[in-house]
């Protein structure tokens, strides 16, 4: 890592930032800040611009101004070399697992260790066995990932995401489309490796529920802003209409129910053409 | 027509990016022979089959026409001239764009869909080093090597037709040919327009592959592209050569 060091007190820093994509303001002055060796929740309606937050912290994404600084450093002032060194100490875990199909589970996991160090190859079994133990998937290491169910695929991705042993793990969407068991899992297992590797995660979700076992510090976006940050608990107490809604999955509020629409006895009453 | 223009700069921009990235490591070595198995090896079929029947049909058309002008024995000498020239580099390109360039497509359009690109972005891996490199130098190697098997097979299948349907001997045909047909003039020349027709086979069905709209339309659509640009390409590129080689 070679840019300047801007140390905050807290690991990641956003500092008003602002991005439009499209023509759409996405994050507007946007300050946030996200403590070290916690789990940290960010919640928010769909198309807040959550996911668009991890994106400017692994750098596939630049703020149109501001800056996002993780753990001292500006992530978009980084050289493609720093970058890439940067990306090595941190773990992602996207929606939908992304395992690359043509490996098995092993491979999958010894793939960046392969990539990035000059272990032998011994070693690197004897790692890649000990991450899918922490996940509970050691006996599917030469699975290929078709063979496994959606759950066991996020594991496994989870797995593949800590093996360089990163300091900031992200996960998007951890637990969507996960039947009761695996969800209880993947709770388990992301607060368990955040407290034994000295982590700091950081969790997109819209699961409330999980959020209040799971997160030290949720926070809510919207509107290109954070909203509301604060323990879960204190969050469900908060009278704020928005957050009230989000939090008690209210389906009118702020955030309208219906999409921007005309009078709907002028649109039942007039012709077929408005729509065509 | 500007915008068939842009296409073609990003796909220029594209092949700079991708030749900027070259790498040769013992990872990269292994991973172009994995794909010159699966992009080359497992087209075999195709290219034996079409390569046999091709011969076939026309040494079949060559004797009907030339026996009307009593000229039989040159159809050895056509066969040999119309395959090294024209049709065995031309047909194995096309063949190969709708066997393995499709497959490559298709493979590099999906792991954008499933995101399998920019999880390997995001783990510090190049994938344009990892994935595209290995496919297009396997595609560049493959084509040629096919084009040669293609040719072998119609040969053996204009030979098949003359000795069993036609009645003539081995010695007569292949003696024929070998008069008339020179290595370096006539296979070689052939074998140029192979190499040149296996880069544009192997850069397209990458390009079209890693350009994908992250969307099963946007897949399907890539594939279609690989094949008609290809074949589009490579006959462009035919003339221009023979253009300028003869």
């Amino acid at each position: 890592m070679t840019s300047d060091r801007h140390d905050t007190g807290h690991f990641i820093e956003f500092d008003k930032v602002h991005l439009s994509l499209g023509g759409r303001t996405i994050l507007d002055e946007l300050n946030l800040s996200i403590p070290h060796g916690q789990v940290t929740a960010i919640m928010g309606p769909s198309g807040a611009g959550k996911t668009t937050l991890l994106r400017l912290i692994t750098g596939q994404l630049k703020p149109d101004s501001g800056r996002v600084v993780v753990n001292g450093e500006v992530v978009s002032d980084m050289s493609t070399k720093a970058l890439n060194q940067y990306r090595k100490n941190v773990g992602v875990l996207l929606q939908n697992g992304a395992l690359f199909t043509d490996l098995t589970c092993f491979d999958n996991i010894a793939l960046p260790l392969r990539e990035h160090t000059k272990l032998p190859e011994r070693l690197i079994r004897k790692i890649v066995l000990m991450k899918l133990h922490t996940v509970g998937l050691r006996g599917a290491a030469q699975m290929y990932p078709r063979e496994l169910s959606g759950g066991m695929n996020r594991r496994i991705a989870m797995a593949r995401a800590m093996a360089m042993d990163p300091r900031l793990m992200l996960y998007d969407e951890p637990f969507a489309g996960l039947d009761p068991i695996s969800m209880g899992i993947s709770l388990r297992l992301i607060r368990q490796v955040n407290e034994a590797l000295n982590m700091t995660s950081l969790v997109v979700t819209h699961d409330i529920n999980e959020v209040v076992k799971l997160a030290h510090l949720a926070c809510i976006i919207a509107h290109g802003n954070v909203i509301a940050a604060a323990s879960p608990d204190e969050l469900f107490q908060s009278q704020e209409p928005l957050v009230a809604q989000f939090m008690q999955g209210l389906p009118d509020g702020p955030v309208a129910f219906h999409y921007p629409a005309p009078d709907l006895a002028n649109d039942l009453l007039s012709g077929p053409s408005r729509h065509a | 027509m500007r915008e068939g223009l842009v296409k073609i700069g990003r796909a220029v921009v594209f092949l700079g990016q991708l030749f900027s990235r070259v790498r040769a490591t013992p990872l990269q070595a292994r991973e172009t022979l994995r794909q010159i198995y699966y992009a080359g090896a497992r087209s075999l079929v195709i290219i034996v089959t079409c390569g046999f029947f091709v011969g076939l049909v026309l040494t079949l058309q060559t004797y009907d026409t030339l026996t009307r002008f009593g000229a039989a024995d040159a159809a050895s000498t056509v066969l040999a001239l119309s395959l090294f020239r024209e049709l065995g580099p031309v047909l194995t390109a096309i063949l190969f764009a709708g066997r393995a360039g499709t497959s490559i497509t298709a493979e590099i359009g999906l792991m954008r869909a499933t995101e399998q690109l920019d999880a390997m972005d995001l783990m510090a891996i190049d994938p344009m080093e990892r994935i595209v490199q290995p496919r297009f130098l396997a595609s560049l190697i493959a084509v040629p090597a096919l084009t040669v098997i293609f040719n072998l097979m119609a040969l053996l299948g204009g030979i098949f037709f003359a000795v069993f349907v036609m009645g003539n001997d081995v010695i007569s045909f292949w003696g024929n040919m070998q008069a008339s047909v020179e290595l370096g003039r006539d296979f070689l020349h052939g074998m140029g327009k192979a190499v040149g027709f296996g880069f544009l086979a192997a850069w397209l069905a990458v390009y079209f592959g890693w350009s994908a709209r992250a969307t099963s339309e946007g897949v399907a659509l890539a594939t279609t592209q690989t094949v008609i640009a290809t074949a589009i390409a490579v006959l462009i590129l035919d003339f221009v050569l023979s253009a300028f080689m003869l």
